[in-house]
């Protein structure tokens, strides 16, 4: 073989191990995108399901009025996060409801800390079977509550049980719990110094 | 006459550097192989010297050896440095040292990126287990503590040493990217000629797919990492549910990368099996292309199983069962492997040399490893032994009994190739029985502890389970003390002691490698050999 086509082996095998090697690369990136991406896709896949107990929105009425041949029993329940100095409890624990009869429940909260505190309230359904059929009409916890020292705040539900609730499901169970927000990720601080 | 060329930093064997500086710049994929090797090895020592600070813990209740938080501490770094720092490197280092042997190819396709590739290890093991140092002297707040899943909101709120860790993770997963896509690289483009696909040695194949895995998979950990910085700097809410985020998303991306990974682990040992098996039974491999499809089957499979490890996690009951039943499925192709490896063995004439020994070792070790997986694939019982010491008996006997063993057996059937010399047979079967039975005491004994309901990742237990954890710590010491063993016997060839080796090492060795001098000299099949 010529010193000249010796090289031109080389470059040939050098360019096609680059290319196959930017391929490679370009998969893995892919990969990487799909990884991000899996936040949304779980989101909506969540959201659609009605898995993890996210619950169902309605801006409106219910549609086709009320189902007064069943009961549900609603439950309420709370839980404080560390690191949040409030006390966060139902102001019902329990209530029967019709299937589309919408209702009204309230959570009271109460800053015991020093200063002003931001929290959060999350919901969650058990049973998750129910979770899609659990609809918001209005929530506090659409948004963070600011409270300041002492601070008392009544805070409101409004929400309905759709009709097509699983006729085996009689007791939903819907717990929130409150979460520290602040800027300064009070969360984490706090924890840190409980060790 | 052909050759195939790759990209030599250096090719003339004049001028090249010497000592320190040779290491840091060499690009031939021999000397590569062998760092990450001694690598894989300082790493499996670290590990270990956790593994028997746990035991140490355990060994009776009410103990106080270590803090809570240091016991934390050492479980999340053992499962770590062993998993990253211990099985992939030395994994990787058998790749680079053979597979451009086996197919007949001069070095790596991409010599310069393999360099980048090991450089990068070293430095991702230090900043892994800097904080840990650094807390012994008194600075800062230790290393990672959060088990070696990292779940948030844990990981969230956890200390700096989660930085460190996720940092790590940035580091390895690049270096384990630039291995496979060069190892890629180097499959496709130079095989010696003649050599079709279905003709590769089938460790080749086994690192082949173990490639493809990493590239599919080890992404998403990138990614699920920088979420998790971002929660904890950067005021974003992935895994927070403060923020709307749900702490679950995290086990979803951990675990699409967790599963894929024990079979990351495993593949290259599956490999393995196939060269000493019919070297040691004297017959060919029994079903090479039953094993290739087996391969295929268990990656494509192993990506669409992940949430097995999260059965407790609220999934509903639709979910549980498609989990259940894709990860039982698994062992379909597992199985068929099994078969093929007995299949290798059965009516040979075998004999047992150590190699042949960790083979047939991990054969039973890693069987009861994926039959007690099928006990947790079990969603209902999964519900009892999720996070027991039935699960770390399990993942034990899956993960030492199948990749370390298979290492093991890889390295004394190699070593002798590898640095010319024969380790002593003698200390070698030591060696063997050692282990097994020091691992068996070891883990069969945490069965039992699981299913009686030992939780796992807790540094003291119920006074009830107190005489099994006794016998697993005293199995842990004898397991630790016998690797010694193995460092002294790899110690003693690569400083020139032993009988030499002959090129055929093992009478009958099939493959290029044994048609090579032992040791190979530097540069090797610079014309490659063609393959009929
Ligand atoms: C037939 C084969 C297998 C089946 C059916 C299986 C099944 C499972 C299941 C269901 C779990 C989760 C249990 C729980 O969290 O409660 C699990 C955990 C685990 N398995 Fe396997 N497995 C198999 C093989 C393997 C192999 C080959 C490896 C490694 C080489 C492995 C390594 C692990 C590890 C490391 C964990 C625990 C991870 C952790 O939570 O820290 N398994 N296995
Ligand atoms: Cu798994």
């Amino acid at each position: 073989m010529s010193e000249a086509s010796r090289a031109a082996r080389i470059m040939t095998q050098r360019a096609a191990n680059r290319r196959l090697a930017f391929a490679l690369l370009f998969v893995a990136l892919g990969f990487l995108g799909f990884g991000f991406g899996l936040v949304p896709l779980y989101n909506s896949f969540c959201q659609i399901t009605g898995l993890n107990g996210k619950t169902g929105e309605a801006t409106a009425r219910p549609a086709g009025g009320v189902d007064l041949s069943r009961t549900v029993t609603v439950e309420f329940t709370s839980t404080v996060m560390p690191g949040l100095p409030w006390r966060f409890e139902p102001m019902v624990r329990r209530l029967r409801i019709h299937p589309g009869e919408p209702a009204n429940a309230a959570y009271l909260a109460v800053n015991l800390g020093g200063t002003r505190r931001d929290g959060q309230a999350i919901m969650s359904v058990s049973p998750e079977q129910a979770a899609t059929h659990f609809k918001k009409i209005e929530c506090f916890c659409y948004h963070k509550q600011a409270l300041d020292p002492q601070q008392t705040r009544l805070m409101p539900i409004v929400f309905f049980v759709s009709r097509d609730l699983p006729q085996e499901i009689s007791t939903i169970t819907v717990s929130y719990s409150a979460f520290p927000v602040t800027e300064e990720v009070a969360l984490r601080g706090e924890n840190r110094r409980e060790r | 006459m052909s050759s195939a060329i790759t990209d030599f930093g250096h090719h003339d064997a004049h001028g090249e550097p010497r000592g320190l500086l040779r290491w840091l710049t060499t690009t031939n994929h021999k000397d590569i192989g062998i760092l990450y090797m001694l690598f894989g090895l300082t790493m499996f020592l670290l590990g270990g010297f956790f593994a028997e600070l746990i035991r140490g813990q355990l060994i009776h209740p009410a103990n106080h050896l270590l803090t809570p938080e240091l016991y934390n501490q050492v479980i999340t770094l053992h499962g770590l440095v062993m998993v990253f720092g211990a099985l992939m490197p030395v994994t990787a280092g058998f790749a680079n040292y053979l597979v451009p042997l086996m197919i007949g190819a001069p070095d790596m396709a991409l010599p310069r990126l393999n360099n980048w590739g090991f450089w990068l290890l070293p430095p991702a093991a230090i900043v892994l287990v800097l904080p840990f140092v650094l807390k012994l002297i008194g600075i800062g707040n230790g290393p990672v503590d959060t088990g070696w899943t990292m779940y948030a909101p844990l990981s969230v709120q956890g200390g700096p040493g989660v930085d460190f860790a996720i940092f790590a993770i940035f580091l390895l997963g690049a270096s384990s990217l630039m291995a496979s896509i060069n190892i890629v690289v180097t499959i496709f483009n130079l095989r010696a000629p003649g050599m079709t696909l279905m003709q590769m040695p089938l460790f080749v194949w086994s690192w082949l797919m173990t490639s493809f895995l990493l590239i599919a998979v080890f992404p998403a950990l990138i990614a699920g990492s920088a979420m998790l910085l971002a929660d904890r700097h950067f005021g974003t809410h992935f895994f927070s549910a403060a923020g709307g985020g749900d702490p679950v998303l995290w086990e979803h991306l951990f675990w699409f990368f967790g599963h894929p990974e024990v079979y990351i682990l495993l593949f290259p040992t599956a490999g393995i099996m196939s060269h000493i098996l019919p070297t040691f039974a004297r017959k060919p491999v029994f079903g090479y292309r039953a094993q290739v499809y087996s391969y295929w089957a268990i990656a494509a499979l192993s990506v669409v199983v992940w949430a097995h490890h999260m059965f407790t996690s609220g999934m509903p009951v639709a979910g549980q069962l498609y989990f259940m039943y894709s990860t039982m499925l698994i062992s379909v192709p597992l199985g068929v492997l099994f078969f093929c490896w007995m299949g290798t063995i059965w009516q040979g004439a075998l004999s047992f040399e150590t190699p042949m020994l960790f083979a047939l070792g991990y054969i039973v070790l890693f069987g009861i490893g994926g039959l007690t997986g099928l006990v947790l694939a079990d969603a209902v019982a999964d519900q009892q032994y999720h996070n027991s010491f039935f699960l770390v008996a399990h993942f034990h006997y899956a993960l030492f009994g199948g990749p370390i063993m298979g290492v093991i057996a890889g390295v004394y059937y190699w070593l002798p190739k590898m640095t010319g010399r024969m380790y002593s047979e003698r200390l070698g079967k030591w060696h063997f029985w050692l282990t097994m039975i020091g691992f068996n005491i070891t883990f069969m004994s945490q069965f039992f502890l699981g299913v009686a309901g030992m939780p796992r990742r807790i540094p003291d237990y119920a006074l009830q389970f107190a005489p099994l954890n006794m016998v697993s710590s005293l199995g842990a010491f004898l397991l630790g003390a016998s690797q010694l063993l193995l460092v002294y016997n790899i110690a003693r060839a690569a400083a020139g002691y032993g009988k030499p080796a002959t090129n055929e090492v093992w009478d009958g060795a099939q493959g290029l490698e044994f048609t090579l001098p032992s040791p190979p000299p530097h540069h090797t099949f610079e014309e490659q050999p063609v393959v009929t």
